[in-house]
């Protein structure tokens, strides 16, 4: 982008243009659809679940210290409790870039597919 | 000279070097203010780790735990467990549809005057409050650390204010990048290496660790006590003290993703799918990093001692205390160098993210509606405001002085970005009902909501003794009107009703017609800025 007193507008972006109506038929469409439906089926549960795991830490440290303070080995369930977070996060996250793997090829046919309908590129 | 000093300026040497060879490197926008969008994934994913791990993390959360035991371990978990909500909701849509902001995304379907222009206030508000808490912790700790050299508060405030002044003016976001990374590696070095030391200090054995993590010896007013400190509580009493944790957490992890110096982050690597490893690298450092402060924390609460470190410059000096009982002063140097290169690679990040957000949003797209009238006015303007913003904070960091209580400002800075940010940010993209007088009255309810209950809060407000006198001394001398230190649990809801409200009371035909288009740019990456080529 060096033309100078270029519109910055980040809706003037240079890289696709197209009328309101294109992008209504490309959101309508079932390759659309079936991204959404996709995505959806992974993120919706996923988020619900890390939040629901996490805010059970505070809730349970702060309204059952007896309980979180229980023994285990060397440490308590509440040490134990916080570190499965690390891992339940870092685990969450390899499922949802394997799962995404399958977003970007649906995502990909679109993109493709809304070039040629502009004459390639 | 001090070996401390010496490894200061080494520090400063090399990121002045690179510095000076991205000036050579950039021109133009992208250049500048994204670092021509070339960033590779885990580069970006060390790079965010740097720009989030702040001394309040190195120094603070090791002090915490230090000091309160497990408690202090609780801030370690919500700091990692953010990045899912970063992951799965932030990072990829806003890389497919915004160009230098966390506004661009809103301005798609959103009037984008009034939209851009709160979206700019809240931006700045949250990177200047962070910067405040940064420059006053940075100023306090230089000036300790190198208490040898005879180097006062001002003039470490003022020497840590110029150099990131310089890094942004002259090297934009590819300097900051880099000194972001080379400061992430030192500080995963060393706390690996300072972990070690805490468990060949116990013989590798966890037993013996943490045995000797449940039960710590200290002095409280005169008394000796001993305690459990895995046992939770040792901070966040009854009757406040659970809500308090709960609240801290929904800020933790929904602030993160409205951060601005970490959303502008994405913005420098090719594409969406590059945005996304970068938040798994990120997540590894970052989780790695949280896990070993169980190390940092309770082995500077077992091996130094709460007395000693009391005695020694405070909390924020535990892990350096630490550094110094195990290996010598040598170690004591080089993890104070590496605390040293922390505050320098945040207060980058965040002077970047804040000239970015003056310059695209309000200079370019509010007062010009969008058209840069000479080639290149928008890197200057930011090139100023840069320096502004960097003079501004350093006057401000002198004025409250090294004992001013700011540690609040970090914990504001998260309930403003997680009450105004987020709710704004995922609304605009989830919802078609969404519009622009929602947008505004959900930034201005979440800004205004979080400031007010922290104005109120036992943060600011406090009944002292007449002998505690200065700057220690909370703002308002009178009990406090709301029992939570975080404003969290109730201004994030506000954020989201404030949005809602603002949307339903209202009627704008184009933000939902102009729906579908951001809906299918954010998912797909279709027409999604490009990485500039050379």
């Amino acid at each position: 982008m060096t033309n100078s007193a270029s519109k910055l507008g980040a809706a003037d972006s240079p890289q696709y243009k197209a009328s309101q109506s294109t992008w209504n038929a490309i959101a309508e469409s079932q390759e659309f659809k079936d991204l959404m439906a996709t995505k959806r089926a992974f993120i919706v549960p996923a988020f619900v679940f890390f939040v629901l795991y996490y805010v059970a830490l505070p809730v349970l440290v702060g309204y059952a210290p007896q309980f979180m303070s229980i023994k285990v080995g060397a440490v308590n369930l509440a040490y134990l409790f916080a570190l499965s977070q690390f891992f339940v996060a870092w685990i969450i996250a390899g499922l949802y870039v394997k799962a995404a793997n399958a977003f970007d090829r649906l995502a990909n046919d679109i993109v493709n597919k809304a070039h040629d309908a502009q004459g390639g590129k | 000279m001090s070996t401390s000093l010496l490894m200061f300026l080494l520090f400063i040497a090399v990121t002045l070097g690179i510095t000076y060879w991205a000036s050579k490197r950039s021109s133009g926008a992208a250049a500048y203010f994204a670092a021509g969008r070339q960033i590779k994934g885990w580069q970006n994913g060390i790079a965010v780790a740097g720009d989030y791990m702040s001394a309040a993390s190195f120094l603070g959360i090791a002090g915490l735990i230090a000091f309160f035991g497990y408690d202090g371990f609780m801030y370690s978990v919500g700091f990692l467990v953010a990045y899912l909500t970063v992951l799965l909701l932030i990072a990829e849509p806003l890389r497919n549809a915004g160009k230098y902001t966390m506004a661009d995304v809103l301005a798609y379907r959103l009037q984008p005057r009034p939209v851009r222009a709160m979206a700019a206030i809240s931006t700045l508000t949250v990177s200047t409050f962070y910067m405040i808490a940064q420059m006053v912790g940075a100023g306090a700790l230089v000036a300790l650390l190198l208490k040898d050299s005879g180097i006062s508060f001002h003039a470490a405030v003022i020497g840590v204010g110029i150099l990131m002044i310089v890094y942004v003016v002259f090297g934009g976001m590819l300097a900051t990048t880099w000194v972001q990374i080379i400061k992430a590696i030192l500080l995963m070095s060393g706390t690996f290496l300072l972990s070690i030391l805490v468990m060949a200090h116990f013989n590798f054995s966890l037993g013996d660790f943490f045995a000797s993590v449940s039960t710590v010896t200290y002095h409280d007013h005169g008394q000796v006590v001993v305690k459990d400190f895995l046992q939770p509580g040792l901070r966040f009493k009854p009757p406040y003290g659970a809500l308090d944790l709960i609240s801290l957490g929904l800020a933790l992890i929904f602030g993160t993703a409205g951060l601005p110096h970490i959303l502008v982050r994405f913005y420098t690597v090719p594409d969406a799918k590059t945005a996304r490893s970068s938040v798994v690298w990120a997540m590894v450092l970052i989780g790695v990093f949280y896990i070993l402060t169980t190390f940092l924390g309770f082995g500077a609460a077992t091996i130094v001692g709460r007395d000693y470190i009391s005695s020694h410059g405070g909390t924020n000096m535990s892990a350096p205390l630490l550094a110094q009982s195990l290996a010598g002063n040598i170690f004591f140097a080089f993890i104070s160098a590496i605390a040293f290169a922390t505050i320098l690679a945040v207060v980058a990040g965040l002077t970047i993210s804040a000239t970015t957000s003056f310059a695209h949003d309000f200079w370019t797209n509010v007062i010009h509606n969008g058209v840069e009238r000479k080639q290149g006015e928008e890197v200057l303007v930011a090139r100023i405001s840069a320096f502004v913003v960097g003079a501004a904070s350093i006057a401000i960091a002198v004025a409250l002085g090294p004992t001013a209580n700011v540690a609040f400002l970090v914990g504001l800075a998260f309930a403003v970005a997680a009450s105004a940010n987020l709710p704004v940010i995922v609304l605009s993209i989830f919802w078609r009902r969404f519009n622009t007088a929602g947008a505004v009255a959900g930034l201005e309810v979440g800004l205004l909501g979080s400031i007010g209950l922290i104005l109120v809060s036992p943060s600011l407000m406090a009944v002292y003794p007449p002998s505690v006198v200065g700057a220690a001394r909370h703002l308002i001398q009178a009990k406090a009107l709301v029992p939570l230190e975080n404003p969290g649990l109730v201004s994030i809801p506000l954020g989201f009703i404030g949005a809602i409200l603002g949307t339903l009371l209202s009627n704008e035909k184009t933000s939902e017609d102009k729906f579908n288009e951001l809906l299918v740019r954010s998912n797909t990456g279709l027409g999604s800025e490009k990485a500039s080529s050379h």
